[in-house]
């Protein structure tokens, strides 16, 4: 298998999503205008809602691959369902992490039981139950099987709970971006916010390419111990 | 009652099913028991962690009651497969010419009786514990707890399917069941906190919720619940 | 155990109805994670064939039957009922399963089970069930929890289950596990009259005498896959 010409197309892969987190870097520190009420911390912002945005299209891409699984009984729905829970759940954790973060110093509290942190934090509890699932379930068809039912009934939750925490607990203090009527984004902002979620999903790409990969490579590992425990005397 | 190609129509065999799992914990009763102990327990537990006084009770015991009886749920629904695999019996089952779903609804309808007579036996010493009035609004509280049972039900027999399939499936249940129960408890908790006031109303939109996610999921399961009886 | 001996009174419900079907196993294999329990297995049994299958433990006896239960999925290759669509429910009617475990439920009584699996197959008659009982001689037991059975009567019981519903193909692994002599004899008249109306029979022993006379074909299993396929004793009158 051509394994040099993988690597080099993953090493130009890397490059490039490289220089995009540093022109989204650059963009965010020295091109973005510092917020009239929150300063600096606000910042934050453009990894935080990237990087929510990234975690919301990796659990849709979850989604499908459950699904697809379970019409077509392909081994790879299944590897880009795990690899692209994974990840969605790295991008999810950043999102649960910056959250506060940002909060502390704008609110004045590290956490506030509000619509969009509560559902993410839920949602970051699915995807971990998915995970979860997956490592306590030993037969590898048993177990593409069971998550996938998992993991569409996970993804089908979202929304409802979503709306859930929105109609009745919204004793939250409105979402400072876009939230209300009059707070559109200064021009500028939108467009670093763009950068920034472009290499957000490109490192989304990427990760989620390696990962891929990796798992392919492991069953092709676990199909290779296979022909070698097996007794030769007993071969057709 | 019979289907033209000769398998058997989904409702008789959903009764028989149902008739066996009645019968079965008639019998036992091991279901119906630990669940009440467990919910009185935590009934009892969390008047410590309070003062049970008349106003707190009142905020809190809606929501006490349904955290008591999502956990009892996700309890009870895990022995309903990892009972059928005891003996196998599950494969017996399989064998048989009828519709998985029947399978499916005539467990999710076991463990919903299962639970609501667990539920309606708590629910005068709830009422007495913690002062409050639900005899005016009992009708209204039934439907609440109806719904609620439904969609913790509906999910949960075929999460305790996925769970009899893995390692540590008496543990896995609750972990697999209660983030996606967020929503019910939600709805479920604000439509009874709302009956159970000075001036009770029904909460038209958590209950329209409450059925949306039932029928939701009750048709999430009839597409999906036959994967997981592949083996 | 002589042809003779066999009488329909005592070897449970004579059904007239003596639908057959054939057996065909292309290239099965089955894997479990890293093991193989079948591997290219190929078999034809035709309709009304007796076939003994043989082999050590954890040769693949159990899972072939499984396979050819369609309970399990092979990983490779196919199952083809003959005489029947596969996939219909109609052709669950023709398996009748005996599995390594008793399929039965501890919690109810025989009877209760008999007539629980009777109705999911459609069948109401009661006197059906009754003549069953009364083969198996659970008749004064039958309203006493399998949970309280020995490991025969539960055995007898398993086998009821699985014939009842008069299935035109029908596997049993290893029937003969726990019954005593009676039991033994009892199993030998149930199968002999089976076979005499022409039903597909394939059964799984460790221990080839016990049911080595009925038998029109030994199949031999070694680490899941078939290293012998031969009439039973080619010396011995069929």
């Amino acid at each position: 298998m051509p394994r040099s010409g993988t690597s080099r197309s993953g090493l130009v892969g890397t490059l490039a999503v490289a220089a995009l987190m540093a022109i989204a870097g650059y963009a965010i520190f020295f091109l973005a205008p510092t917020e009239r009420t929150m300063g600096e911390i606000q910042r934050i912002f453009y990894f935080h809602v990237a990087s929510a945005w990234t975690a919301f299209l990796a659990f849709f891409i979850v989604f499908v691959a459950n699904l697809s699984y379970l019409v077509r009984r392909r081994q790879v729905w299944d590897q880009l369902a795990v690899s692209a829970a994974e990840v969605g759940l790295a991008f999810c954790t950043v999102v649960l992490l910056t959250g506060p973060i940002w909060a502390k110093p704008v609110w004045g509290i590290w956490w506030t039981w509000d619509a969009r942190l509560t559902s993410t934090f839920v949602l970051w509890l699915l995807y971990v139950s998915y995970l979860l699932l997956r490592s306590l379930v030993e037969d590898p068809a048993r177990r593409a099987v069971t998550s996938a039912v998992f993991g569409i009934f996970a993804f089908l939750d979202v929304p409802i709970v979503y709306m859930s925490i929105r109609w009745w607990r919204t004793q939250h203090p409105a979402p400072v971006i876009a939230g209300g009527e009059g707070s559109g984004l200064d021009p500028t902002m939108w467009w670093v916010l763009l950068v920034s979620l472009t290499a957000m999903v490109a490192l989304l790409v990427l990760l989620l390419r390696q990962r891929f990969r990796l798992e392919q490579l492991r069953s092709e590992l676990e199909e290779l111990r296979l022909r070698l425990s097996t007794n030769p005397g007993n071969r057709f | 009652m019979k289907e033209p190609d000769g398998s058997m129509g989904i409702g008789t065999a959903t009764y028989w099913i149902f008739a066996k799992e009645l019968r079965t914990e008639l019998r036992t009763r091991e279901l119906l028991h630990t669940t009440l102990v467990f919910v009185l327990l935590v009934v009892v537990l969390f008047s410590f962690t309070f003062e049970p006084t008349r106003e707190e009770s009142r905020r809190y015991g809606p929501g006490l009651l349904w955290l008591a009886l999502l956990f009892a749920g996700s309890l009870m629904l895990q022995p309903s497969f990892v009972r059928e695999q005891n003996n196998d019996t599950l494969s017996a089952l399989r064998l048989a010419p009828i519709a998985p779903f029947s399978i499916f609804l005539g467990k999710a309808l076991a463990s919903f009786v299962f639970l609501t007579v667990a539920e309606l036996l708590l629910l005068p010493v709830f009422a007495a514990l913690y002062d409050v009035t639900i005899l005016p609004v009992l009708g209204e509280i039934l439907v609440v707890l109806a719904l609620g049972t439904a969609g913790m039900v509906t999910t949960g027999t075929v999460f305790a399917a996925i769970g009899a399939q893995a390692r540590m499936r008496e543990l896995l249940l609750p972990l697999l069941l209660l983030p996606l129960l967020v929503p019910v408890l939600i709805a479920s908790v604000t439509a009874t906190a709302s009956l159970l006031v000075q001036e009770p109303a029904m909460d038209w939109t958590a209950m329209k919720f409450l059925i949306g996610f039932d029928v939701i999921y009750l048709a999430a399961s009839a597409l999906l619940f036959e994967y997981l009886l592949e083996d | 155990m002589s042809a003779e001996s066999i009488t329909a009174a005592t070897a449970g419900p004579a059904p007239a109805d003596t639908t057959s079907v054939g057996l065909h196993l292309e290239r099965v294999s089955k894997r479990y994670g890293l093991l193989y329990a079948l591997r290219e297995v190929s078999l034809q049994i035709r309709a009304g064939e007796f076939v003994l299958l043989l082999g050590p433990n954890g040769c693949g006896k159990t899972t072939l039957l499984r396979v050819a239960a369609r309970l399990c999925q092979p990983t490779s290759g196919q199952v083809v009922w003959e005489g029947t669509a596969p996939g219909v429910p109609e052709s669950a009617r023709t398996i009748g399963y005996l599995g390594h475990q008793t399929l039965l439920y501890d919690e109810l009584t025989g009877a209760e089970n008999l007539r629980f699996f009777a109705r999911l197959y459609g069948i109401e008659s009661e006197s059906l069930l009754n003549e069953w009982l009364q083969a198996t001689e659970l008749w004064p037991r039958r309203n006493d929890l399998v949970r309280t059975y020995s490991r025969g009567m539960r055995q007898r019981l398993s086998i009821a289950r699985a014939l009842l519903h008069n299935p035109a193909l029908i596997l049993l692994d290893e029937p003969t596990t726990g019954l005593d002599q009676n039991g033994l004899a009892w199993l030998g008249r149930t199968l002999a009259r089976l076979k005499q109306q022409g039903k597909t029979i394939v059964v799984s022993t460790h221990s080839r005498e016990a049911l080595a006379e009925l038998a029109t074909r030994c199949v031999t299993l070694a680490a899941g896959t078939v290293v012998d396929d031969a009439a039973p004793h080619p010396s011995a009158p069929q």
